[in-house]
This record gives C-alpha cells, structure tokens and sequence, in this order.
C-alpha cells in the first residue's frame, strides 16, 4: 500500500455490528417464511458476512438459515483479458436452492459483475423461487443493471478509490475503509 | 493514513505458468503448489449435478496424439469439455499423419483454423518443448517418449498429498521400470521440489545410470524399498519393451519385484499404493493389491480431471512474456 495514499474509516467495528443488525431486520421482514430462506455468501467476505447475518436471523425467527459458498471466479468475464489467473476458491452450495428465497451476500457492490457472475453460477445449481441481493457498501459505479435489495451503508466513492472492508475472520479487525485513489 | 488494509491475499496470487507445460523440470516449487491448490476446487466441479463451468467457453483445443492413449486422452477430454472449451480429438492413426505429414506441418494447418491450445502425445523425446517454439498456442505434454509425462505426475502428487495431508518429508517409491518412464522422470522432480523423499526400485537393467543423482535413494530388493516407503508408485512394465532382454520372464519379475499382499502385510507401517495404470495385474501389482485398502488407483483417475482442468484453466491465454517463476507484478483487480 502507498505509503501517500489517503484513507479514512467509513464504519467501525461497533458500527459494523449495528449495521449488520439493520440488514438482518429487513431480511426478516422481507422473507416472511424464513424456513424458505438460504443465504449464499460470495468468496471470501461476503461468505463471513453471511455467517454473521445467519447468527442473527437466527436469533430473530428462531429458525437455522442454511448457508453457502460461491466462488465466482470461473463465472468471470474478464478471465480472457487479464494475466496471472485469480485463485480459485471453493464454491459450496450443501442444500437444495430449487423453491427456496436465496439472499446473496457481499460485501461491496460496485460494477455488478461480480453478482452477474454469481447469478449464471446459481442457475447451474437449480431454480430457486426467488433470489435477491444484500451488501454491506454500496458504493456506486455500476456496469451493469443490478441493484440491491438490501444495503448497510451507502457511499459515494469515485471510480478510482478503493473500498476495503476488513473483517476479523480474515484480517483480524473489523472495519470498512475508503482509500482515495489518483484520479487520472 | 490509519494503517488498515485489506492484507489476507491468497496463496498463489499473481502467479503464472506461462505458456506451456512441458514437464516439471521446469517448474517452480510454487508453480506446482498452485497446480495442486488450484485443483482442489475443481474436483467439486465434477461433483455437480451440472458438471460445466464457462471458464474457457470459445477456447479450442486439439487433443493430438501420436501414441495409444485411453486414459490420459479421456482425462484431457473432459477436463475440457467440462470448462466449456471446443475439443478436437486427432489420432495419428487415419490422419495425415499415416500419409507422412511432420508434426510442425500438422500443427500449423489446426493452427490456420484458429486454436488455441494444444495437448500432445508423442513417442518422441522434446516433442512438446519441439512443438510450443514453433506455434503461438499453448501446449500441453501429455507425454513424450522417455522424457515427462508431468499432468500424470502432478495427479500422482495431489492422490498422496489428500491421503498424507502434505508432500514435505514423504518417503515416494517408484517401483519398476524407471529407465523407459517418463512417468518416473516427471515424478521424482515433482516430488523433490516439493520436499519429499524419492527412491527407486526395479531390476538394474530398468534402473537408468545415474538416477541417484538426481537425489533418488536406489534400492534393489523390494522387500528394502517397502520398509522405507511411505508411499509406492508401481509403474506398468511396458510390455511393449520387453523384448530387449531386460527381465528373464514376467513370472520371475513378480516374485522378485512384484507387490504383492504378503509384503504388504509384511511392511512396519500402512502404505499408499499407486500406480499410473493401465495395470498388468500378477505382473508388478497383484490384484489383491490393486483392489484393496492401500491402493488409491482409481482416486488418481478422478484426481485426473481436476489437474487437467487447474492446468487448463492456469494456462489458457498464457503468454512467454507472462510466465513468472515467483510471482507476477500485474495484480489481478476485484472485479466488485
């Protein structure tokens, strides 16, 4: 990282939390038969992301979510164009998606590509009834024609700027940064 | 600044392999670990009611090859097909080769009809290296002659890793016929780039001079490799090579070199047993082996595909330029 970039945090831990606490309501809200719902956490912090909301609809409706992996990776539309491959991580979908409400998780939402992806890998595991999208930024510059259902915080950030979200399984802190980029 | 930064980047990431796969001599320790890792997430692939992926939709590959070949060549095929590519499948039997077509005339004609990669079988040593500095396609060997066969040994690698957990310090005996095995060459320098032990067992004439330079423990009786082994790949007798006096008789080579139950049963500790097949059961494996609790014979078949595919997927639209022996310095975005 450039030691002269500019960055400032957008959500603390705390406020992560609360945010969290915010989407899963609304997911309560939105499904109705909760035994329907399956959440579907995207590679690598969506899939943490997922975990925790699961906790808390849980707690809510008293009902266990199932959860999954996507790795969106072999979906990718760009895979012809760029150097090194990615790293492909594991998808693991457990249960049944045919009829089930299944929610995707992520953290950022940016050109849509990565949901786009997420979506052609979900048809090639059934037909749920209904799939809809929750993050936990959204932070503008879509690419494609895809929006969320439900958003924790919304930002406005440039095209150029990074979005970080840090969470304690993976970077041992929780928090959501906005590093400036050079605008070109 | 407040010194947060996403820091968790997988392993492997910004590493490439280039071009070709010509053998793994010429990989890096790192390069053959991101084979296997990259593996292990294709093998669920072909646990999916919907076995396909779109990664190489558009792809055409030309699976060509100049010697008989089932399971390589049906392994290849759906590793393919499977990522979505377009495959061809060219024997050199009733092709152009019978009417004395050379390889580089070959390839170039499947080269003006637009293909991209290439995987080849060919009785020639440097067939492959010959043909991938000749063509703007990526080349994969699927053997050639004496040299490597590295997709077989990468598939032999990653059955012994999910059975032993890891490769570091893992005792691997290549038992038989080293001398005319590309399958042994491309083993033993897998294995010892990734930490492991290797030695050799078989009759002195099929053992090539100076195999213990190359860091291979020698052995010549089986009964001594079996008490140091932690893992034994038996390689076929190539049957088809034995008509130049190497061996007194197959009968004679299973009582002296052949795996069989009672050793087995005789070794201090369990021990995995593979082999590349195809198999000359009572020759140098008994079918009680071959069908029982050590062998991982046929998880290296599924183990196949899921290489063949990390290597496809690794290598499709590699150039020279972008091969990287430790990593690259191109990052690879979130696509977001």
């Amino acid at each position: 990282m450039n030691v002269a970039e500019e960055s400032n945090t957008l959500l603390d831990a705390g406020e992560i939390d609360r945010t969290l606490d915010k989407m899963a309501d609304e997911m309560a809200n939105f499904v109705g038969d909760a035994r329907a719902l399956a959440l579907v956490g995207i590679q690598r912090r969506g899939v943490d992301l997922a975990r925790r909301l699961a906790e808390r609809i849980k707690q809510r409706l008293d009902c266990e979510v199932p959860m999954g992996a996507l790795d969106i990776t072999l979906y990718r539309d760009d895979l012809q164009t760029i150097g090194p491959k990615p790293v492909v991580a594991h998808t693991d979908i457990p249960m049944e998606l045919t009829d089930r409400y299944v929610i995707i998780v992520d953290d950022v939402l940016f050109t849509g590509r990565t949901i786009r992806a997420a979506l052609a890998e979900l048809a090639d595991f059934g037909r749920p009834a209904r799939i809809g999208l929750a993050v936990l930024v959204d932070r503008g510059g879509r690419e494609l024609p895809i929006q969320a259902d439900i958003v924790g915080k919304n930002i406005e950030a440039d095209v150029h700027d990074r979005v970080d979200v840090l969470l304690e399984e993976v970077d041992g802190t929780d928090a959501v940064v906005l590093v400036r980029g050079e605008k070109k | 600044m407040n010194g947060l930064t996403s820091s968790a980047k997988p392993a492997g990431a910004g590493l490439s392999l280039g071009k070709d796969l010509l053998g793994l001599e010429l990989l890096s320790r790192e390069q053959i670990q991101l084979i296997l890792d990259t593996a292990e997430p294709f093998k669920a692939v072909s646990e999916r009611a919907i076995k396909k992926v779109p990664t190489l939709r558009g792809k055409t590959i030309v699976n060509l090859f100049y010697e008989a070949s089932t399971r390589t060549r049906v392994s290849f095929e759906f590793a393919e097909k499977r990522l979505s590519a377009d495959t061809v499948n060219i024997a050199a039997s009733g092709s152009s080769v019978e009417k004395g077509e050379n390889l580089v005339d070959t390839a170039r004609n499947l080269e003006a009809m637009r293909i991209d990669m290439v995987v080849i079988r060919h009785p020639s040593s440097g067939a492959a290296k010959f043909l991938a500095e000749r063509i703007p396609s990526n080349v994969i060997n699927a053997g050639d002659g004496w040299h490597e066969h590295p997709t077989q040994a990468l598939l032999d690698l990653l059955s012994i890793r999910d059975k032993l957990g890891s490769l570091e310090g893992v005792k691997v005996c290549i038992c038989g016929d080293i001398l005319h095995s590309r399958v042994a060459r491309s083993n033993i320098w897998g294995l010892l780039k990734m930490g492991a032990e290797v030695g050799v067992c078989g009759p002195k004439s099929l053992l090539p001079r100076g195999v213990e330079s190359l860091g291979a423990h020698v052995f010549s009786h089986i009964e001594e490799a079996i008490a140091w082994a932690d893992v034994l790949n038996v390689l076929r007798l190539q049957l088809e090579r034995m008509q130049g006096g190497y061996i007194p008789s197959l009968g004679e080579y299973n009582r002296v070199f052949g795996i069989t139950e009672e050793r087995l049963e005789n070794a201090p500790k369990e021990l995995v047993v593979l082999h590349p097949g195809p198999m000359n059961r009572g020759v140098e494996i008994d079918s009680k082996v071959a069908d029982g609790p050590h062998s991982v014979i046929l998880h290296q078949v599924t183990n196949g595909v899921a290489v063949r595919m990390a290597i496809l997927y690794l290598l499709a639209g590699g150039t020279a330029e972008r091969a990287s022996l430790h990593g690259a310095k191109d990052e690879i975005g979130e696509v977001g």
